[in-house]
C-alpha cells in the first residue's frame, strides 16, 4: 500500500520543514539534484571542532525529499563529522519509518547525497 | 471495457488498471504481441544470406514489414532505415550529417557553405536537443531556438526571424510531449526550404495520433519510435528522402551494409542497407509493421476523433477542480500536463498510483523548457484508444483524493 509512505509525520514535515531557508555565513555548502525529477537541494552547513553547527536546506522537492531533508538536518546536529559520513541508506530508511518503493528511494537519500557533498569540501 | 481495450491483454492481466501514460510508451495489441512470439516460436532466422526457407521467409516479413511503413508515411520503401528509437535516428543524423556539412554543395539539395545555424524549438525533448548540442559544438555551429508563447505554442513570427540564411538544419517536434501542442511542422518546413536548409521532423508524439505524409510535409527527414504507436520496445524508424540518403556516408560499419570488402577497404551497399549494419532487430521491424495494420485497421482518422472527444471529455473535468493548473495549447494532441497547488509532481503520481492510476511525473525530458516556464515539472496524462471517460472519472477521484491526503 503506498499510501503508507504519507504518513503524519511525513506531510507535517513538508507543509512545516525544519531547518529551512539560508545561513547568512556558511562554512560550506552544497547543492545536488536528483536526475529523475530534477529536484535541487542545496544544504549549508556551519562547522566547529568537526562537529556540525548549524545547517540549512533549501530547495523545492517532493514530500519524501523534503521530509529526510527536515528528519537529517535535526539528526546531524552537533553529530562528529566522521559519524555523518558513515551515515548510509540504511540509516535513511530507519529514520524515515516509511517503505520506500524502488523508484522514490533517490528522493529519500537526495539530503543525504547534498550532506555528503558538502563535507567531501570539509575534507578539502 | 471499450472495444479497443480488449484488444490490450494488459488489461485483462492488470484488472482495474488506468494507464495513462502512453506518450511513454504504448501499450501493445495482440497482434503484435503475436507477431513477435511466432517469430520467435516460429519462424526465427537471420535475413539476407540464408539460402534456406525459414531465412527466406524471415527476409521476405522483414522486406514487407519495410514497406507496410513506408507506404503509411507515404515515403519509398527504400526511404526507411530501421533504428532502436527516436533517439538512434537523430543521433544517426546528427553523426552522418557532421562529416558532410559544411562543406557540402549540392545545387538540387542545398547550399551549405557559409550556413552554420540548427534551428531548433524550445519545446524539444533532450533527445532532439542534446544531440545537436554535440554536433555543434563539434562543428563550431550555433544553436538557435523558436521560443514557445504564453500559451505553449511556437511564436511563428519570430520563427521567420530565426530562420535565415545561415539555417542549415531545421530540427523540430511535430507534437510536444510536454503540453501535446501540435506545431505547424508544414509552416517551418516551408520557411526552412527557403532557406535551403534541412528539415528533420521529430514525429515521436504524432505518428500514432496524425496522419503523417512525409511528401505533404516536405521535410528531408522523419524520425519515429515503435514503441509508442503500438509497437514493441528497441525499434525505430528513420525515414530520409532518397536523394539524401544516398548521398550521407554510413553511420555504422560492419556485417549487413557492405558491398565488398578486402583487408584495406570495403564498398557499401545501396540505401537503406547502408544505414543498417549488423544483425538487426527482425522481429521488432516485424511486429511493428504488425502495428501499424492495426492502427490502419481502426483508421487514424476514428483513432483522432476518439482522441479529440476524450481530450474534451478531461479538459472540462480537469477545469472543474480547484487549485489546479493546466497548462493547455490550442492545438492539442492527447497529452496534458498539470500540477496541484502545493503537491509535488512525484507525490501526486504516487498516490495515484495506489488506485492503478499511471500518470507521469517531472520533467519529462526537458529540462531547459521547466526551466523557462520556472517549473519544477509536471504531472502528465497522456492517452491512447484504450482510454476511456471512466478512465478520466476514476483520474478525477484520484486526483481529489491526492488533495485530501495533502490536506489541499
Amino acid at each position: 500500500m503506498n499510501l503508507e509512505i504519507y504518513k503524519e509525520h511525513i506531510l507535517d514535515l513538508y507543509k512545516n520543514p525544519h531547518n529551512k531557508g539560508n545561513l547568512k555565513n556558511p562554512t560550506y555548502e552544497f547543492s545536488k539534484n536528483n536526475p529523475i525529477c530534477g529536484d535541487e537541494i542545496k544544504i549549508q552547513i556551519v562547522t566547529e571542532k568537526d562537529k556540525i553547527k548549524d545547517i540549512r536546506f533549501s530547495g523545492e522537492g517532493c514530500a519524501i525529499s523534503q521530509a529526510s531533508a527536515s528528519m537529517l538536518t535535526d539528526k546531524i546536529k552537533n553529530m562528529p563529522l566522521k559519524k555523518i559520513k558513515n551515515l548510509n541508506k540504511d540509516d535513511i530508511l530507519e529514520m524515515l519509518k516509511i517503505p520506500i518503493s524502488y523508484t522514490r528511494i533517490k528522493c529519500a537519500l537526495l539530503p543525504l547525497d547534498a550532506i555528503k557533498g558538502a563535507l567531501e569540501n570539509v575534507r578539502n | 471495457m471499450n472495444s479497443f481495450k480488449k484488444d490490450f491483454p494488459i488489461f485483462k492481466n492488470n484488472p482495474g488498471l488506468i494507464y495513462l501514460d502512453s506518450a511513454s510508451t504504448s501499450q501493445k495489441p495482440k497482434p503484435v504481441i503475436k507477431a513477435i512470439s511466432d517469430f520467435y516460436g516460429k519462424e526465427n532466422a537471420n535475413i539476407h544470406r540464408g539460402i534456406y526457407a525459414l531465412s527466406e521467409n524471415a527476409t521476405k516479413k522483414y522486406i514487407l514489414a519495410r514497406e507496410t511503413i513506408a507506404k503509411f508515411i507515404n515515403a519509398e520503401t527504400n526511404e526507411i532505415i530501421f533504428t532502436k528509437n527516436t533517439t538512434e535516428s537523430i543521433n544517426l543524423l546528427s553523426n552522418v550529417l557532421k562529416e558532410i556539412l559544411p562543406k557540402w554543395k549540392s545545387p538540387k539539395l542545398g547550399q551549405f557553405e557559409g550556413k552554420n545555424e540548427i534551428v531548433l524549438t524550445e519545446m524539444e525533448h533532450h533527445s532532439n536537443l542534446v544531440p545537436w548540442q554535440q554536433f555543434a559544438k563539434k562543428n563550431n555551429f550555433k544553436l538557435k531556438f523558436i521560443p514557445i508563447t504564453k500559451n505553449y505554442e511556437l511564436d511563428y513570427e519570430k520563427a521567420k526571424e530565426i530562420i535565415n540564411d545561415k539555417t542549415a538544419i531545421l530540427a523540430i517536434t511535430h507534437i510536444s510531449n510536454v503540453f501535446g501542442t501540435i506545431n505547424n511542422i508544414e509552416f517551418l518546413v516551408s520557411l526552412a526550404k527557403e532557406k535551403k536548409a534541412i528539415t528533420i521532423i521529430d514525429a515521436a508524439q504524432s505518428v500514432q495520433h496524425l496522419k503523417i505524409n512525409v511528401k505533404k510535409i516536405g521535410c528531408d527527414f522523419l524520425v519515429f519510435s515503435g514503441h509508442k504507436m503500438f509497437g514493441p520496445l528497441g525499434i525505430g524508424v528513420l525515414y530520409g528522402k532518397k536523394e539524401f540518403l544516398e548521398k550521407l556516408p554510413p553511420f555504422q560499419f560492419g556485417g549487413g551494409m557492405i558491398n565488398s570488402v578486402s583487408y584495406e577497404d570495403a564498398t557499401f551497399l545501396d540505401i537503406p542497407e547502408k544505414f543498417e549494419a549488423g544483425t538487426q532487430n527482425i522481429a521488432g521491424a516485424i511486429s511493428l509493421a504488425e502495428a501499424v495494420k492495426y492502427i490502419e485497421k481502426i483508421k487514424i482518422e476514428k483513432i483522432k476523433r476518439y482522441e479529440k472527444e476524450l481530450l474534451d471529455y478531461t479538459l472540462k473535468k480537469l477545469k472543474s477542480i480547484d487549485g489546479i493548473e493546466l497548462y493547455l495549447p490550442k492545438k492539442q494532441s492527447s497529452i496534458i500536463s498539470f500540477n496541484l497547488f502545493g503537491i509535488h509532481q512525484h507525490d501526486v503520481s504516487q498516490i495515484l498510483s495506489d488506485n492503478k492510476i499511471c500518470i507521469r511525473a517531472g520533467h519529462h525530458c526537458c529540462m531547459p523548457l521547466m526551466k523557462k516556464l520556472k517549473i519544477q515539472g509536471t504531472c502528465r496524462i497522456s492517452f491512447s484508444i484504450y482510454n476511456t471517460k471512466e478512465d478520466i472519472d476514476r483520474l478525477i477521484h484520484g486526483i481529489k483524493k491526492v488533495q485530501k491526503v495533502f490536506g489541499k
